[in-house]
């Protein structure tokens, strides 16, 4: 395989294949169904099929993540001509009874099915998560047969490297890690550098609490990642690149080896691609699993092998990056979103989202819903319609509260706030971030200080220690959380976080410091009720004090 | 090189490109409080007691770290600068053990000097004690990571100036300290060459020379910036002849 008209023949080949079969039982194979007994579900379905002698006619494939991650494992039953039947909490059981009725018989299951036109399945619309659930991760002749490496190919064989930017560009795509930042923009800085050693990096560390938006990415569509990676690189002028991945994350990082090896097999990674010049590589690098190991600066540290700590900006990683090279750093679902972009056009992209959001957004959606799992939404959508639609509004017939975004950098939106349109600028106006795409509900029976401090003892344990912000004041903020939690704090304790608050953010050194206050500012600002209810007044601690024969607890000379 | 100049608390001061903000206001006599930065090794912007404002930029800039700019307003001592220092300064007295009544360090310390300066005589909060314990199995040195405010002069001296590499920092958050060869007891670490850099740098009393008692540390605290500018001079000699 070396030039465009045999990835074109290998799609094809796909096809013819797959058209022969005339049903295919799809199974949800990923992480979190798999944790729900799919793979027991997935062997009582094939040996059902093979008692029966219909493996000629019925394809079995375990595909990645089909969203509804809270009703797995997940099966869908497709058949040639008909619509697509899906069934949910499928055990063996269940299962072999598909097998039975549905796949030898054609009368489909009455129980445990799931209609796909739900809104949690109709309101989603799926740029980055379009193969998942219909592709077999582990085969790259499944994502060709989808149009992928297409993209690359017409790009580097009929684009100019400053031309593939131009899009990205015109299609107002904005980094998904966290921080907005407009990804055409960031190309252009590395484009503009002048080096023989670019690098670009694949922000794979997905740290936040409850998020797992990227790891489902990785492993259930590991080559649009590198399809992304390779037109990030042809566009800047880069030939390596690494990819960032947790240790936490083996099947991740199994299917990435994997992805790598089938591309440079098929000569999509390597020297004289598309039979041009272009060339790039592709390794991966596994952390340790610290959350701090996200930022980038940090991040570059740990694939250097040193201390992950981040370090200061500027110089920012496109003028000195790994090696003191310039480098790129774009988080996973940013990059995988590049290559459906360049299939399907800048407008057509920039026609989905808001303004100044263009495109779409995974969250990990979680928290007290009828449905949780993965989805991926036009940017614009409103709260009201993730929870109550998709989300199928709160379990157990409770209110909502609040819903957390941003994870621990992130803050609440409360009731009053949930028709607000879900884009970069709205969430920051009401005191939250976009993030990378935790999304977490909560109903009435949730204490807000509590949920300050568990993020806050989340930053706690993630700081690295280098800066003295950070270090001492998510600390210090921990204890009078936990104080305030307990009811052992005072007013004055109560005005000593917001100082550190105020400090922490304004000091510290990096992103985690500067955001590790914004659940506690976010949960004072809209609850301010439920920590004053929780502190003792001055007055009462004052006398508890005297009592005790000494100045307050809390405090000892230097 | 075209000089620039800007205004650091409303003095004109003309510095040279490359100068930072820290340097070039000492020069007016502005003396921007700091435990981090030290001329001799490089800049790390960890401490943070050193954020100046800077007109123009959202938030305070770290002054040791910050290039001088044509035309830059800087302010080093507004009153919420003040504040935060002050608190900053607390944290670091809540995190260790700073009793400076029975330090070596006591009378010639960084921190001492600074929390007068900044007007800090209490900590506000009582952490639970350190888990960490003192080192003493150098043969002339020891280290008391209770007194440790992480600085990491001595990491940057030890490996810039000394080349030796032996300190690094181990373990994260409250837990991160100074570890000798990887973790080795500082008397076991083969790369120590005895040098004393790292005590010579030590802003507290965390590393100390053995036999020293109560307030007798009195370290050459220019040792190692003495060093580097004399290199500096030689090697332009070098280029010159
Ligand atoms: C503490 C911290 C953790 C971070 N973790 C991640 C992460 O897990 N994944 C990620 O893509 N970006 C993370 N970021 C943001 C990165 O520094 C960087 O902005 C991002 O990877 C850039 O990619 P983008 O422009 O495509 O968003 C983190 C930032 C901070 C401060």
């Amino acid at each position: 395989m070396s030039n465009g008209v045999d990835l074109f023949d290998l799609s094809q080949k796909e096809r013819e294949a797959q058209a022969a079969y005339r049903r295919h039982v799809l199974c949800c194979g990923s992480t979190a169904c798999l944790s729900g007994g799919a793979q027991a579900t997935q062997d009582a379905i094939e040996a059902e099929i093979k008692e029966r002698g219909l493996e000629q006619d019925v394809r079995v494939v375990a595909t990645g993540c089909m969203g509804l991650c809270s009703r797995g494992p997940l099966v869908k039953v497709r058949t040639r001509g008909e619509d697509d039947v899906l069934y949910a909490d499928v055990d063996a059981d269940a299962g072999r009874r598909i097998v039975d009725e549905h796949v030898a018989d054609g009368q489909p299951v009455a129980d445990g099915q799931l209609s796909l036109q739900h809104p949690f399945f109709a309101r989603q619309e799926r740029v980055v998560l379009e193969n998942m659930g219909e592709i077999d991760p582990n085969r790259i002749e499944e994502y060709i047969a989808r149009g992928g490496y297409r993209a690359l190919r017409d790009a580097v064989t009929t684009m100019t490297p400053a031309g593939v930017i131009e899009v990205v560009q015109r299609s107002g795509l904005r980094g998904r890690g966290g921080g907005g930042y407009p990804a055409g923009t960031k190309w252009g800085l590395l484009a503009k550098a002048q080096s023989d050693h670019k690098t670009v990096i694949a922000n794979g560390d997905e740290g936040d609490p409850g998020a797992y938006m990227d790891r489902t990415v990785m492993e259930d569509d590991p080559h649009r990642v590198l399809e992304g990676m390779a037109l990030a690189a042809y566009a800047t002028g880069a030939k390596h690149g690494y990819i960032y991945v947790r240790a936490e994350y083996p099947v991740a990082v199994r299917r990435l080896e994997q992805a790598i090896r089938q591309a440079k097999r098929h000569k999509l990674l390597g020297k004289g691609l598309f039979g041009t010049e272009f060339e790039f590589n592709v390794e991966i690098r596994i952390g340790a699993g610290a959350f701090v190991c996200g930022e980038e600066t940090a991040l570059m540290a740990s694939i250097m092998g040193q201390r992950g700590t981040p370090v200061l900006r500027p110089p920012y990683p496109t003028e000195r990056g790994l090696w003191g090279e310039p480098s790129m750093i774009n988080n996973v679902e940013t990059l995988a979103n590049v290559p459906t972009i360049l299939r399907r056009g800048a407008e057509w992209f920039a026609s989905i989202g808001t303004d100044t959001s263009r495109g779409t957004k995974v969250f990990a959606l979680a928290g007290k819903l009828e449905n949780t799992g993965l989805i991926e939404v036009p940017m614009g959508i409103t709260l009201r319609e993730i929870v109550e639609e998709i989300g199928g509004g709160v379990a157990g017939g409770k209110a909502f509260k609040a819903a957390q975004t941003g994870g621990p950098s992130g803050g609440c939106i409360p009731i009053k706030h949930i028709d607000t349109s879900m884009d970069y600028d709205s969430l920051l106006a009401l005191g939250s971030i976009m993030g990378s795409g935790g999304l977490i509900v909560m109903d009435e029976d949730v204490a807000m200080p509590e949920v300050a401090r568990f993020f806050m003892r989340f930053c706690m344990d993630e700081s690295c220690g280098k800066c003295l912000p950070c270090r001492a004041g998510t600390f210090e903020m921990y204890e009078l959380l936990d104080a305030i939690c307990e009811g052992r704090a005072t007013a004055a304790n109560l005005a000593r976080l917001e100082t550190l608050c105020d400090v922490v953010r304004t000091d510290s050194l990096c992103g985690l410091g500067q955001t590790a206050p914004n659940p506690v500012l976010s949960t004072l600002h809209y609850f301010r009720d439920e920590y004053e209810a929780r502190v003792v007044p001055d007055t009462v601690a004052a006398a508890v004090a005297a009592d005790a024969g000494g100045a307050s607890a809390h405090e000892r000379s230097a | 090189m075209p000089g620039v100049s800007l205004r650091i608390d409303d003095n004109e001061v003309d510095a040279s490109p490359g100068e930072s903000v820290m340097q070039a206001a000492v020069r007016v006599g502005v003396k921007v409080p700091g435990l981090c930065q030290m001329d001799g090794v490089s800049v790390v912007g960890a401490c943070r007691l050193c954020m100046v404002e800077v007109a123009g930029t959202p938030r305070p800039r770290p002054a040791c770290a910050t290039p001088v700019a044509e035309a830059m307003d800087v302010h080093t001592d507004t009153e919420q600068l003040r504040e935060h220092r002050k608190v900053l300064l607390e944290m670091l007295f809540a995190e260790g053990q700073h009793v400076c009544a029975v330090c070596v360090a006591n009378g010639a310390c960084e921190l001492q000097t600074l929390a007068a300066q900044v007007g800090v005589d209490h900590a506000n909060f009582t952490p639970p004690p350190s888990r960490l314990t003192m080192d003493l199995s150098h043969p002339r040195f020891g280290y008391d990571p209770s007194r440790c405010v992480l600085c990491t002069r001595c990491v940057r001296a030890c490996a810039e100036v000394e080349g030796a590499f032996t300190w690094g920092v181990a373990g994260r958050g409250r837990e991160a300290h100074l570890v000798a060869d990887l973790g080795r007891p500082w008397g076991e670490a083969e790369s120590c060459t005895s040098c004393g850099k790292c005590v010579s740098v030590c802003p507290t009393g965390a590393m100390f020379e053995k036999g020293t008692s109560v307030g007798q540390r009195r370290v050459k605290r220019a040792l190692v910036s003495t060093l580097t500018s004399r290199r500096e001079r030689e090697s332009a000699r070098e280029v010159l002849k």
